[in-house]
Protein backbone atom coordinates (compact mmCIF):
# COMPACT_ATOMS: atom_id res chain seq x y z
CA UNK A 1 0.00 0.00 0.00
CA UNK A 2 2.23 2.99 -1.16
CA UNK A 3 1.58 6.17 1.28
CA UNK A 4 3.11 8.96 -0.32
CA UNK A 5 4.80 12.28 1.40
CA UNK A 6 1.47 13.79 0.73
CA UNK A 7 -0.98 11.57 2.29
CA UNK A 8 1.21 11.88 5.40
CA UNK A 9 1.64 15.54 5.41
CA UNK A 10 -2.27 14.90 5.54
CA UNK A 11 -2.30 13.21 8.01
CA UNK A 12 -0.11 15.67 10.36
CA UNK A 13 -2.46 18.49 9.46
CA UNK A 14 -5.41 16.68 10.72
CA UNK A 15 -3.77 15.41 14.03
CA UNK A 16 -1.74 18.38 14.65
CA UNK A 17 -5.22 20.35 14.18
CA UNK A 18 -6.93 18.09 16.38
CA UNK A 19 -4.53 18.45 19.17
CA UNK A 20 -4.44 22.18 18.81
CA UNK A 21 -8.46 22.48 19.44
CA UNK A 22 -8.63 19.29 21.68
CA UNK A 23 -5.61 20.80 24.16
CA UNK A 24 -6.69 24.19 23.76
CA UNK A 25 -10.40 23.73 24.96
CA UNK A 26 -8.96 22.69 28.75
CA UNK A 27 -7.78 25.69 30.04
CA UNK A 28 -10.58 28.04 28.95
CA UNK A 29 -13.51 26.01 29.94
CA UNK A 30 -11.92 25.72 33.23
CA UNK A 31 -11.48 29.31 33.95
CA UNK A 32 -14.54 30.24 32.60
CA UNK A 33 -16.40 28.01 34.90
CA UNK A 34 -14.59 28.89 37.57
CA UNK A 35 -15.49 32.66 36.46
CA UNK A 36 -19.27 31.62 36.46
CA UNK A 37 -19.04 29.78 40.18
CA UNK A 38 -17.72 33.31 41.65
CA UNK A 39 -20.16 34.99 39.91
CA UNK A 40 -23.06 32.72 41.25
CA UNK A 41 -21.78 33.06 44.94
CA UNK A 42 -21.20 37.08 44.26
CA UNK A 43 -25.28 37.54 42.64
CA UNK A 44 -26.47 35.46 45.76
CA UNK A 45 -24.31 37.57 48.25
CA UNK A 46 -25.71 40.67 46.84
CA UNK A 47 -28.42 40.44 44.56
CA UNK A 48 -28.78 43.90 43.51
CA UNK A 49 -25.98 44.42 41.70
CA UNK A 50 -26.61 41.25 39.50
CA UNK A 51 -26.34 43.52 36.36
CA UNK A 52 -23.10 44.58 37.13
CA UNK A 53 -21.26 41.37 38.15
CA UNK A 54 -23.12 39.19 35.12
CA UNK A 55 -21.14 42.10 33.23
CA UNK A 56 -18.18 41.66 34.94
CA UNK A 57 -18.58 37.94 34.39
CA UNK A 58 -18.43 38.06 30.66
CA UNK A 59 -15.71 40.52 29.71
CA UNK A 60 -13.43 38.36 32.20
CA UNK A 61 -14.76 35.33 30.21
CA UNK A 62 -14.34 36.57 27.18
CA UNK A 63 -10.47 37.53 28.01
CA UNK A 64 -9.88 33.51 29.16
CA UNK A 65 -12.00 32.79 25.84
CA UNK A 66 -8.94 34.54 23.81
CA UNK A 67 -5.95 31.51 24.51
CA UNK A 68 -8.84 29.33 23.32
CA UNK A 69 -9.93 31.51 20.48
CA UNK A 70 -6.15 31.62 19.17
CA UNK A 71 -6.20 27.67 18.89
CA UNK A 72 -9.33 27.31 16.70
CA UNK A 73 -8.05 29.62 14.35
CA UNK A 74 -4.23 27.54 14.60
CA UNK A 75 -7.05 24.61 13.94
CA UNK A 76 -8.60 26.09 10.87
CA UNK A 77 -5.59 26.67 9.60
CA UNK A 78 -4.38 22.99 9.77
CA UNK A 79 -7.62 21.88 8.79
CA UNK A 80 -8.07 24.18 5.58
CA UNK A 81 -4.61 25.08 4.19
CA UNK A 82 -3.12 23.12 1.24
CA UNK A 83 0.36 22.66 2.32
CA UNK A 84 3.63 21.94 0.05
CA UNK A 85 4.15 17.90 0.32
CA UNK A 86 7.73 18.36 1.66
CA UNK A 87 8.72 15.82 4.43
CA UNK A 88 9.29 18.19 6.82
CA UNK A 89 5.75 19.38 6.84
CA UNK A 90 5.07 16.60 8.86
CA UNK A 91 6.39 17.42 12.45
CA UNK A 92 5.91 21.39 11.44
CA UNK A 93 2.13 20.68 11.50
CA UNK A 94 2.44 18.33 14.57
CA UNK A 95 4.77 20.99 16.23
CA UNK A 96 2.52 24.00 15.61
CA UNK A 97 -0.80 22.48 16.48
CA UNK A 98 0.98 20.94 19.79
CA UNK A 99 2.64 24.57 20.77
CA UNK A 100 -1.01 25.98 20.23
CA UNK A 101 -3.25 23.85 22.65
CA UNK A 102 -0.93 23.07 25.17
CA UNK A 103 0.22 26.94 24.88
CA UNK A 104 -3.33 27.61 25.55
CA UNK A 105 -3.88 25.64 29.11
CA UNK A 106 -2.52 27.71 31.42
CA UNK A 107 -3.55 31.24 29.72
CA UNK A 108 -7.19 29.90 29.78
CA UNK A 109 -7.19 28.47 33.65
CA UNK A 110 -5.12 32.01 35.03
CA UNK A 111 -7.23 34.31 33.50
CA UNK A 112 -10.57 32.96 35.08
CA UNK A 113 -9.21 33.56 38.35
CA UNK A 114 -8.80 37.39 38.27
CA UNK A 115 -12.18 37.16 36.75
CA UNK A 116 -13.56 35.25 39.45
CA UNK A 117 -12.43 37.35 42.09
CA UNK A 118 -13.35 40.46 40.34
CA UNK A 119 -17.00 39.07 40.36
CA UNK A 120 -16.72 38.17 44.28
CA UNK A 121 -15.24 41.78 44.92
CA UNK A 122 -18.44 43.70 43.46
CA UNK A 123 -20.42 41.81 45.65
CA UNK A 124 -18.39 42.53 48.84
CA UNK A 125 -17.31 46.31 47.49
CA UNK A 126 -19.72 47.36 45.33
CA UNK A 127 -17.68 51.07 45.37
CA UNK A 128 -14.84 49.76 43.87
CA UNK A 129 -16.12 47.94 40.53
CA UNK A 130 -14.74 50.16 38.51
CA UNK A 131 -10.94 49.92 39.75
CA UNK A 132 -11.56 45.94 40.08
CA UNK A 133 -12.83 45.92 36.43
CA UNK A 134 -9.36 47.71 35.20
CA UNK A 135 -7.20 45.68 37.42
CA UNK A 136 -8.83 42.48 36.40
CA UNK A 137 -8.23 43.51 32.49
CA UNK A 138 -4.45 44.01 33.32
CA UNK A 139 -3.55 40.93 35.30
CA UNK A 140 -5.82 38.70 33.27
CA UNK A 141 -3.91 40.46 30.14
CA UNK A 142 -0.67 39.76 31.47
CA UNK A 143 -2.11 35.84 31.89
CA UNK A 144 -2.58 35.76 27.73
CA UNK A 145 1.20 36.81 27.03
CA UNK A 146 2.35 32.79 27.25
CA UNK A 147 -0.51 31.55 25.24
CA UNK A 148 0.71 34.88 22.55
CA UNK A 149 4.03 33.51 22.30
CA UNK A 150 2.70 30.18 21.52
CA UNK A 151 0.67 31.81 18.76
CA UNK A 152 3.71 33.40 17.52
CA UNK A 153 5.59 29.94 17.20
CA UNK A 154 2.90 28.51 15.85
CA UNK A 155 3.11 31.05 13.21
CA UNK A 156 6.45 31.17 12.76
CA UNK A 157 6.55 27.42 12.41
CA UNK A 158 3.84 27.32 10.10
CA UNK A 159 4.91 30.27 7.41
CA UNK A 160 9.17 29.09 7.22
CA UNK A 161 10.32 27.37 4.61
CA UNK A 162 12.46 24.65 6.04
CA UNK A 163 12.48 22.88 2.81
CA UNK A 164 16.29 23.55 2.03
CA UNK A 165 17.09 22.04 5.78
CA UNK A 166 18.29 18.58 6.08
CA UNK A 167 15.53 15.99 7.32
CA UNK A 168 17.69 14.89 10.04
CA UNK A 169 17.57 16.46 12.70
CA UNK A 170 15.79 19.60 11.57
CA UNK A 171 12.86 17.71 12.28
CA UNK A 172 13.45 17.16 15.55
CA UNK A 173 14.41 20.55 16.06
CA UNK A 174 11.01 21.49 14.79
CA UNK A 175 9.01 19.48 17.01
CA UNK A 176 11.10 20.27 20.28
CA UNK A 177 10.20 23.82 19.03
CA UNK A 178 6.91 23.30 19.82
CA UNK A 179 6.87 21.47 22.48
CA UNK A 180 8.96 23.97 24.24
CA UNK A 181 6.46 26.86 24.20
CA UNK A 182 3.57 25.13 24.29
CA UNK A 183 4.29 22.86 27.87
CA UNK A 184 6.26 26.14 28.55
CA UNK A 185 3.47 28.10 28.72
CA UNK A 186 0.87 26.04 30.99
CA UNK A 187 3.18 27.08 34.08
CA UNK A 188 3.45 31.21 33.85
CA UNK A 189 -0.20 31.81 32.67
CA UNK A 190 -1.52 29.48 35.37
CA UNK A 191 1.08 31.40 38.21
CA UNK A 192 0.08 34.83 36.51
CA UNK A 193 -3.37 34.45 36.94
CA UNK A 194 -2.87 32.99 40.95
CA UNK A 195 -0.88 36.88 41.47
CA UNK A 196 -3.70 38.77 39.70
CA UNK A 197 -6.37 36.65 41.51
CA UNK A 198 -4.94 37.88 44.97
CA UNK A 199 -4.94 41.27 43.58
CA UNK A 200 -8.59 41.43 43.01
CA UNK A 201 -9.19 40.10 46.11
CA UNK A 202 -7.12 42.54 47.61
CA UNK A 203 -8.62 45.30 46.34
CA UNK A 204 -12.33 44.59 47.45
CA UNK A 205 -11.27 44.06 50.52
CA UNK A 206 -8.83 47.21 50.99
CA UNK A 207 -9.64 49.31 48.07
CA UNK A 208 -7.31 51.80 49.48
CA UNK A 209 -4.03 50.11 49.21
CA UNK A 210 -5.13 49.57 45.66
CA UNK A 211 -2.07 51.24 44.04
CA UNK A 212 0.45 49.05 46.10
CA UNK A 213 -1.71 46.55 45.21
CA UNK A 214 -1.61 46.93 41.62
CA UNK A 215 2.27 47.24 41.28
CA UNK A 216 3.04 44.51 43.27
CA UNK A 217 0.72 42.33 41.27
CA UNK A 218 2.56 43.52 38.06
CA UNK A 219 5.87 42.63 39.31
CA UNK A 220 4.52 39.21 40.21
CA UNK A 221 3.19 38.29 37.15
CA UNK A 222 6.48 39.41 35.20
CA UNK A 223 8.24 37.07 37.39
CA UNK A 224 5.95 33.81 36.52
CA UNK A 225 6.68 34.81 32.83
CA UNK A 226 10.17 34.13 32.80
CA UNK A 227 10.24 30.96 32.38
CA UNK A 228 7.76 30.93 29.14
CA UNK A 229 10.53 33.37 28.03
CA UNK A 230 12.99 30.49 28.55
CA UNK A 231 10.94 28.35 27.07
CA UNK A 232 10.35 30.84 23.76
CA UNK A 233 13.72 31.45 23.57
CA UNK A 234 14.76 27.50 23.39
CA UNK A 235 11.98 27.42 20.92
CA UNK A 236 13.58 30.72 18.69
CA UNK A 237 17.14 29.13 19.08
CA UNK A 238 15.63 25.14 17.86
CA UNK A 239 13.54 27.06 14.84
CA UNK A 240 16.14 29.45 13.51
CA UNK A 241 19.93 27.53 14.46
CA UNK A 242 20.99 26.17 11.16
CA UNK A 243 22.21 22.15 12.25
CA UNK A 244 24.35 20.11 10.15
CA UNK A 245 22.65 16.74 8.25
CA UNK A 246 23.26 13.46 9.93
CA UNK A 247 22.81 10.08 9.71
CA UNK A 248 22.76 9.17 13.29
CA UNK A 249 20.04 9.14 16.00
CA UNK A 250 21.77 10.71 18.68
CA UNK A 251 21.90 14.31 17.39
CA UNK A 252 17.93 14.41 16.32
CA UNK A 253 17.48 13.01 19.72
CA UNK A 254 19.47 15.86 21.84
CA UNK A 255 17.18 18.69 19.77
CA UNK A 256 14.05 16.93 20.77
CA UNK A 257 15.03 16.28 24.20
CA UNK A 258 16.18 20.49 24.98
CA UNK A 259 12.25 20.72 23.89
CA UNK A 260 11.02 18.01 26.25
CA UNK A 261 13.67 19.63 28.82
CA UNK A 262 13.06 23.10 28.85
CA UNK A 263 9.30 22.71 28.18
CA UNK A 264 8.35 20.87 30.79
CA UNK A 265 10.98 21.90 33.16
CA UNK A 266 9.07 25.50 32.98
CA UNK A 267 6.26 24.38 34.43
CA UNK A 268 6.54 23.68 37.80
CA UNK A 269 8.58 26.80 38.86
CA UNK A 270 6.13 29.28 37.13
CA UNK A 271 3.48 27.89 39.81
CA UNK A 272 5.64 28.21 42.30
CA UNK A 273 6.51 31.89 41.83
CA UNK A 274 2.93 32.20 41.25
CA UNK A 275 1.93 30.73 44.73
CA UNK A 276 4.53 33.02 46.51
CA UNK A 277 3.08 36.40 44.16
CA UNK A 278 -0.42 35.41 45.36
CA UNK A 279 0.83 35.21 48.99
CA UNK A 280 2.75 38.83 48.81
CA UNK A 281 -0.08 40.74 46.98
CA UNK A 282 -2.76 39.25 49.69
CA UNK A 283 -0.83 40.51 52.52
CA UNK A 284 0.51 43.78 51.24
CA UNK A 285 -3.47 44.23 51.00
CA UNK A 286 -3.98 43.66 54.63
CA UNK A 287 -0.91 45.19 55.87
CA UNK A 288 0.10 48.11 53.74
CA UNK A 289 2.74 49.31 56.11
CA UNK A 290 4.77 46.28 55.05
CA UNK A 291 4.95 46.76 51.50
CA UNK A 292 8.61 46.78 51.36
CA UNK A 293 9.53 43.79 53.42
CA UNK A 294 6.50 41.53 51.59
CA UNK A 295 7.80 42.67 48.20
CA UNK A 296 11.38 41.54 49.05
CA UNK A 297 10.92 38.14 50.63
CA UNK A 298 8.64 37.81 47.31
CA UNK A 299 11.52 38.58 45.20
CA UNK A 300 13.76 36.23 47.51
CA UNK A 301 11.52 33.51 47.27
CA UNK A 302 10.93 33.60 43.96
CA UNK A 303 14.09 33.81 42.64
CA UNK A 304 14.92 30.39 44.75
CA UNK A 305 11.29 29.00 42.98
CA UNK A 306 12.71 30.03 39.84
CA UNK A 307 16.07 28.02 39.81
CA UNK A 308 15.20 24.68 39.06
CA UNK A 309 13.52 26.28 35.40
CA UNK A 310 16.98 28.40 35.19
CA UNK A 311 18.69 24.64 35.16
CA UNK A 312 16.61 23.05 32.91
CA UNK A 313 17.37 25.71 30.38
CA UNK A 314 20.86 24.90 31.13
CA UNK A 315 20.73 21.65 30.46
CA UNK A 316 18.19 22.80 27.39
CA UNK A 317 21.53 24.84 25.85
CA UNK A 318 23.86 21.91 26.80
CA UNK A 319 21.69 19.57 24.88
CA UNK A 320 21.38 21.81 21.44
CA UNK A 321 24.87 23.55 21.72
CA UNK A 322 27.52 21.31 23.77
CA UNK A 323 26.72 17.58 23.02
CA UNK B 1 21.51 3.85 7.31
CA UNK B 2 22.34 1.15 9.95
CA UNK B 3 22.19 1.95 13.20
CA UNK B 4 24.45 1.09 15.64
CA UNK B 5 23.88 0.19 19.04
CA UNK B 6 26.37 2.99 20.29
CA UNK B 7 24.16 5.75 18.66
CA UNK B 8 20.42 4.04 20.08
CA UNK B 9 22.64 4.13 23.73
CA UNK B 10 23.52 8.53 23.19
CA UNK B 11 19.99 8.88 21.87
CA UNK B 12 18.30 7.27 24.72
CA UNK B 13 21.05 9.03 27.94
CA UNK B 14 20.02 12.61 25.55
CA UNK B 15 16.11 11.38 26.12
CA UNK B 16 16.88 10.97 29.16
CA UNK B 17 19.14 13.73 30.41
CA UNK B 18 16.00 16.00 29.25
CA UNK B 19 13.30 13.84 30.91
CA UNK B 20 15.09 13.59 34.07
CA UNK B 21 15.70 17.31 34.25
CA UNK B 22 12.37 18.35 32.59
CA UNK B 23 10.20 16.75 35.30
CA UNK B 24 12.51 17.57 38.00
CA UNK B 25 12.06 20.69 37.89
CA UNK B 26 8.25 20.39 38.54
CA UNK B 27 8.39 19.44 42.12
CA UNK B 28 10.95 21.77 43.61
CA UNK B 29 9.09 24.99 41.85
CA UNK B 30 6.06 24.29 42.82
CA UNK B 31 7.26 23.32 46.66
CA UNK B 32 9.34 26.53 47.22
CA UNK B 33 6.85 28.37 46.16
CA UNK B 34 4.53 27.21 49.10
CA UNK B 35 7.17 27.72 51.18
CA UNK B 36 8.01 31.43 50.03
CA UNK B 37 3.72 31.98 50.01
CA UNK B 38 3.81 30.90 53.55
CA UNK B 39 6.98 33.06 54.52
CA UNK B 40 5.00 36.28 52.94
CA UNK B 41 1.50 35.34 55.18
CA UNK B 42 4.02 34.98 58.28
CA UNK B 43 5.94 38.67 57.36
CA UNK B 44 2.10 39.68 57.05
CA UNK B 45 1.14 38.50 60.25
CA UNK B 46 4.09 38.73 62.37
CA UNK B 47 6.51 41.88 60.67
CA UNK B 48 8.95 42.12 63.51
CA UNK B 49 10.17 38.22 62.80
CA UNK B 50 10.91 39.16 58.79
CA UNK B 51 14.86 38.32 59.75
CA UNK B 52 14.26 34.88 61.23
CA UNK B 53 10.76 34.24 58.81
CA UNK B 54 13.09 34.84 55.76
CA UNK B 55 15.97 32.79 57.40
CA UNK B 56 13.73 29.69 57.96
CA UNK B 57 11.95 29.78 54.59
CA UNK B 58 15.46 30.06 52.50
CA UNK B 59 16.55 26.99 54.66
CA UNK B 60 13.00 24.93 53.84
CA UNK B 61 13.67 26.21 50.21
CA UNK B 62 17.14 24.58 50.46
CA UNK B 63 15.72 21.50 51.17
CA UNK B 64 13.33 21.34 48.82
CA UNK B 65 15.94 22.44 46.12
CA UNK B 66 17.62 18.87 46.42
CA UNK B 67 15.58 16.88 44.39
CA UNK B 68 16.17 19.48 41.90
CA UNK B 69 19.59 19.34 41.86
CA UNK B 70 19.74 15.62 42.24
CA UNK B 71 17.64 15.68 39.09
CA UNK B 72 20.70 17.85 37.10
CA UNK B 73 23.37 15.71 38.57
CA UNK B 74 21.50 13.00 36.82
CA UNK B 75 21.02 14.62 33.70
CA UNK B 76 24.85 15.95 33.75
CA UNK B 77 25.65 12.37 34.34
CA UNK B 78 23.77 11.16 31.07
CA UNK B 79 25.12 14.02 29.05
CA UNK B 80 28.65 14.26 29.79
CA UNK B 81 29.71 10.18 31.95
CA UNK B 82 27.70 8.10 30.47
Amino acid sequence: MPYDIQTWVKVAALSGGGMAMGFGAIGAAIGEGYTAASANEAISRNPKLSGDIFKAMLVGQAIAESASIFALVIAMMLLFTKFASHVLMIPVLLGAGLSMGLGAIGAGVGAGYPAGAACTGMARQPAVSGRLTTNMLIGSAVCQTPAIFALVVSFILLFTDFSKSPVSPTWAAILGAGISSGFGAIGSGLGGGLVAQASCDGISRQPLTATPVTNVMLLGQAVTQTTAIYALLVSFILMFKTFPATDLIAPPMALLAAGLCMGIGAIGPAIGVGFAGKSAVDWIARNQEHVADLTRLMLVGQAVAESTGLYSLVIALILIFVV
Amino acid sequence: MAIEGADIVKAAAYIGAGLSMGFGAIGPGVGEGMAAAKACEAIGKNPKEAGLLTRTMLVGQAVAESTGIYSLVIALLLLFVV
